[in-house]
């Protein structure tokens, strides 16, 4: 299912002007990550894709369907939506019941809805608190509940902001577990993300934004390497990367195995005297 | 007596079986740095809310040990005289922007009108704080308005401008872009070299390996490493426990299997000490060849 974004601008009521003219095609099954300053519209971008929010002018539109032509509800059959803030999504009393209510909401018949809450509890780790309070989770877990309410709902278009805020290094390894799964089912998977070495390790294409436009757009090598324009829009390449670029090594590395098989030739080919 | 004493503090919030802190000793003299780095639940939360007063002032709950900021024992001082020393701003900055504000100057202000400043000096301390956490553009705006880093800036800068002697941040940039996120590592850090004590519960090793002056690993309610960043950040005591390393240290750790990264060498932490690690490999691969 094919997104289609044509000269989208989005100004707030009271004037602040955050989307100034984005043009972006994303294929169905692309593994996206949208980096870029705070304030540079990354959430509201994200925000037109399931009709939270409508474009000032341009428009986007999610397999042919235009957003502005469909409401919410059924746009959510498309297009699911992870908050940042889990406790601005969570409201059922167990983590069942939450995780059940979005496919049930698609009018689901009981036994899909219960085969996708069980898949989706299996994904996030979490099939052993089926029957706890959301809220009695730490807000680790909560994050993950929010993330298997959306997986439930098995939408072609999954969108994450934020996945790893505040995360530790065992929860940010999950979570890129559960991106790599959704992956192979062949889902589009769109992050925002400020953490630009999970950023390297998980996506194959990277969209950085800035001041309401797309700064740069294309593979994840192309783009974290590109120094001193990702500080216009305050993003430092991948850890690795600026290791890479410091070292002068001949190509661009975004991860610890690319980034040891380049080293390794070029040790090696200078022990040899080349 | 140091300027943060803790001693043999353990903590247990109300309904709950297990402490969450446990026996915890920690000395902080003034004006130093102090990192807390540890998993998800190790109690880096419910440390910070035990130095700011937040226990035993509103968590309820059953603290034991001594807990002393600035010559004060806790329990014997109230919320409003703790606040005068300490300052702490929350993980999650929803939950700390007052509500009450229409903009940001305002919202930053808010502290200084409970403790009764006066408004000229008011109005240049909140002058001077928006400059200092580069958020002067800001500040007619409405803190709801804003996106979740830009609230996590107003939030730090809220707390920067009471001036306390004690700053506890917790997680003060998860919600942070990266080069703002050096910049509010930058501003801490010239705080501290002011003289103000800080302590701060961060993942986020690579800065706090550039700018924090010590490193406590906290694991499971309890303090596993107290030490310079250097030593703790890239000491196997943290493996398989959730811990987060630089990737510099994972790097060079793997490297390091495979013959890669100098013998004897300390692993990295930071990019100048990869950088260098990695040069040297390299230049004695060339030696090895010259004596060949």
């Amino acid at each position: 299912m094919n997104i289609e974004i044509l000269d989208l601008h989005h100004t707030y009521p009271g004037g602040v002007k955050a989307l100034n003219g984005i043009t972006l095609t994303i294929a169905p099954g692309e593994q996206v990550a949208i980096v870029g300053q705070n304030g540079a519209g990354k959430t509201t971008l994200v925000k037109h894709l399931n009709g939270l929010l409508l474009p000032t002018s341009g428009s986007v539109s999610i397999g042919g369907w235009d957003t502005t032509q469909y409401p919410v509800a059924k746009l959510a059959s498309r297009v699911g939506y992870v908050f940042q803030n889990p406790d601005e999504q969570l409201f059922t009393r167990t983590v069942y019941q939450e995780v059940a209510f979005g496919p049930k909401n698609l009018g689901y018949e009981k036994e899909k809805v219960e085969a996708l809450v069980e898949d989706a509890l299996t994904l996030t780790e979490l099939t052993a608190q089926k029957e706890t309070n959301p809220y009695d989770l730490s807000p680790t877990w909560r994050k993950m509940v929010a993330l298997a309410s959306i997986i439930a709902m098995d939408t072609p278009i999954v969108v994450l902001d934020e996945p790893t805020t505040g995360q530790d290094a065992a929860n940010i390894a999950r979570m890129g577990r559960v991106i790599a799964s959704l992956r192979k089912r062949g889902k589009t998977i769109i992050t925002i993300t400020h953490d630009i070495d999970f950023c390297a390790e998980n996506f194959e294409r990277v969209i950085a934004l800035a001041q309401g436009g797309v700064l740069l757009d294309g593979p994840a090598n192309q783009v974290l390497g590109q120094e001193e324009i990702l500080a216009q829009t305050y993003v430092d390449p991948p850890q690795i990367t600026r290791l890479g670029l410091r070292l002068g090594l001949p190509e661009i590395v975004c991860t610890q195995e690319q980034f040891l098989r380049v080293y390794k030739k070029l040790a090696s080919s200078r022990a040899e005297g080349l | 007596m140091p300027f943060v004493n803790l001693q043999n503090v353990t903590y247990k919030y109300p309904l709950t079986d297990k402490p969450v802190l446990e026996n915890i000793d920690l000395q902080v003299e003034e004006g130093e740095f102090v990192a807390i780095i540890g998993p998800n639940g190790a109690g880096k939360s419910t440390l910070c809310y035990t130095l700011s007063g937040f226990i035993p002032h509103f968590y309820k709950g059953e603290l034991s040990g001594r807990v002393e900021v600035a010559g004060l024992e806790t329990r014997q001082s109230t919320l409003d005289e703790w606040v005068l020393n300490v300052g702490l701003a929350f993980q999650n900055p929803f939950n700390q922007i007052s509500g009450a504000k229409y903009t940001v100057f305002e919202e930053i202000a808010f502290g200084l009108e409970n403790i009764g400043v006066p408004r000229d000096e008011m109005k240049e301390r909140v002058e001077r704080a928006l400059e200092m956490t580069g958020i002067r553009d800001l500040a007619d705006r409405s803190p709801y308005s804003l996106s979740g880093g830009q609230q996590q800036r107003v939030a730090l800068t809220s707390i920067l401008v009471m001036e306390p002697r004690l700053l506890v941040l917790d997680e003060p940039t998860s919600q942070m872009d990266p080069i703002g996120t050096r910049e509010v590592f930058g501003v801490v850090r010239k705080m501290a070299e002011r003289g103000m004590t800080v302590i701060l519960a961060e993942h986020k090793v690579e800065w706090i390996a550039q700018f924090a002056d010590r490193v406590i690993a906290l694991y499971e309610g309890r303090i596993l490493l107290d030490g310079k960043p250097g030593q703790v950040l890239t000491s196997e005591l943290l493996d398989g426990k959730g811990f987060g390393l630089s990737r510099y240290t994972s790097v060079a750790r793997e490297a390091q299997k495979q013959g890669l990264w100098p013998k004897g060498r300390r692993l990295p932490v930071t990019l100048d000490e990869a950088e260098a690690g990695f040069s040297l490999s390299r230049s004695r691969a060339r030696q090895g060849e010259g004596a060949a």
